[in-house]
């Protein structure tokens, strides 16, 4: 199977197998003009297999969310045909405005105009606490 | 400028100082007549309270100060759809400092990121309440002499009882704590509080749903009320409310020196005739309420 490479663009990296779809909506990649491809189940040395986005424009792209869904992502940012920077992504410490918090008691189910926010509490298991009233993510 | 939201936000030497200046009132209360003269204390009790709403008031009132608010979100403009942070905002310009009580878990959060003066939590829904948990440590102190090495019995509704969540936050801080947890399954510890604070800090913890048990080794048993007011579903309230109902027979294993506290208000789960035990120390651990909140207001307000 055929995918051109992009002259200037994104290529989301190293994306956990079946993770691909979870990062294409929540970046709202639909929204989108220029080509977007999503590569599943692509054969990686490192992962076994692995998902792959290429977005052929230079859009602002919201790391957190990447560093979240799926950690140690590599983005490479591609001006000219050529890598022109590469990131590993981490989980973020922080998350705000990405999830909202499923908690009916919470402050944020009512207050209008309020940050939603989780902050990672176990970085080994992944674990994200809404700031607010401690749910977990 | 600083808030008291989470009991966490005070480090344990901030804690004994308060604890060092309540014990200070209570021995020169004539000392501190006049510390607040001018200053207003706004008590928004979006949920009713009786004795943290008056204890907080008591005490400004004994600072020499004065106290406004109201104690049910009926009588407050959120009845009308106000947000916390524009109530806030508004009673920001009445007030120098402000407790505030909500049913909804986070809103003094809320509350201390859109205010210019002191936010105090007087409990957040079933979340936190860490000025009772000034009050229990106070509490301690004064009848068992030290905070750490206590083997702390929890007992009764240890899921949506905030005053044990945040116990267990503070005590996890001193060397030598045990917990031993006893309650229903339904009432059982949530896993947050139990990995943020025993897990974290490796400390000894037992669960069990039997008090009988436990009793014989515990140095502090701290009773809860299983409350109504927590559950979505009145089946369920009804089948857990009388889980377990302390009487003087079941006190008969206990340490000589053993306390027994509650947060109070207590329904039934402390039988009155415990109350002439030496041991019951609840309604002392009441009072102390009102000396740590002064001595709190004092520091959140810097008065000297």
């Amino acid at each position: 199977m055929r995918v051109d490479s992009i002259k200037n663009g994104i290529v989301i990296d190293h994306i956990t197998c079946g993770k691909a779809m979870q990062i294409y909506d929540m970046l709202n990649l639909d929204k989108l003009d220029c080509t977007v491809a999503i590569l599943k189940n692509v054969s990686s040395n490192k992962m076994g297999k692995k998902d792959i986005i290429k977005i052929d424009c230079d859009i602002e792209i919201n790391f957190d969310v990447l560093g979240f869904i799926s950690p140690n992502i590599t983005v490479c940012i591609v001006r000219d045909g050529k890598v022109a920077e590469k990131k590993h992504i981490d989980l973020p410490e922080q998350l705000t405005d990405i999830l909202h918090c499923k908690n009916p008691r919470c402050i944020t189910s009512t207050e209008q105009d309020i940050h939603h926010i989780f902050r990672l509490t176990d970085r080994e298991n992944g674990i994200y606490r809404c700031i607010y009233c401690d749910t977990k993510a | 400028m600083k808030n008291l939201i989470d009991i966490l936000d005070l480090s344990t030497s901030e804690i004994e100082q308060l604890i060092d200046t309540a014990n200070d009132i209570i021995d020169n209360p004539d000392n501190y007549r006049k510390k607040c003269r001018y200053k207003k204390l706004a008590t928004l009790f979006f949920e009713p309270s009786t004795r943290t709403r008056l204890s907080f008031e008591a005490a400004m009132m004994e600072l020499g100060g004065n106290v406004l608010g109201f104690s049910e979100a009926n009588s407050s403009s959120s009845a009308k759809g106000e947000s916390v942070s524009d109530t806030i905002a508004v009673v920001g310009g009445y007030a120098d400092i402000i407790a505030m009580r909500h049913p909804k878990e986070g809103a003094p959060l809320v509350a201390s990121m859109k205010s210019d003066v002191p936010i105090i939590n007087a409990g957040d829904g079933g979340h936190n309440h860490p000025t009772q948990t000034l009050t229990d440590l106070l509490t301690i102190k004064r009848e068992m002499g030290h905070l750490d090495n206590l083997t702390v019995g929890l007992c009764g509704d240890l899921k949506f009882g905030r005053t044990v969540h945040s116990l267990i936050a503070a005590l996890s801080r001193y060397s030598g704590i045990k917990f031993v947890l006893i309650s229903p399954k339904e009432l059982e510890l949530p896993s947050y509080v139990k990995d943020a604070h025993i897990k974290a800090n490796g400390i000894p913890c037992e669960q069990t749903t039997s008090l009988d048990d436990a009793m014989e080794k515990l140095d502090i048993l701290y009773m809860t009320r299983v409350q109504r007011e927590r559950f979505f579903n009145e089946e369920d309230y009804l089948r857990l409310k009388d889980s377990y109902i302390l009487t003087p027979e079941k006190l008969k294993n206990a340490k000589e020196n053993m306390i027994v506290m509650h947060p109070l208000p207590r329904v039934n789960e402390i039988s009155t005739a415990v109350d002439s035990d030496k041991r019951a120390s609840y309604f002392r651990q009441a009072k102390y309420g009102k000396y740590i909140r002064m001595a709190l207001i004092l520091k959140l307000l810097e008065v000297e």
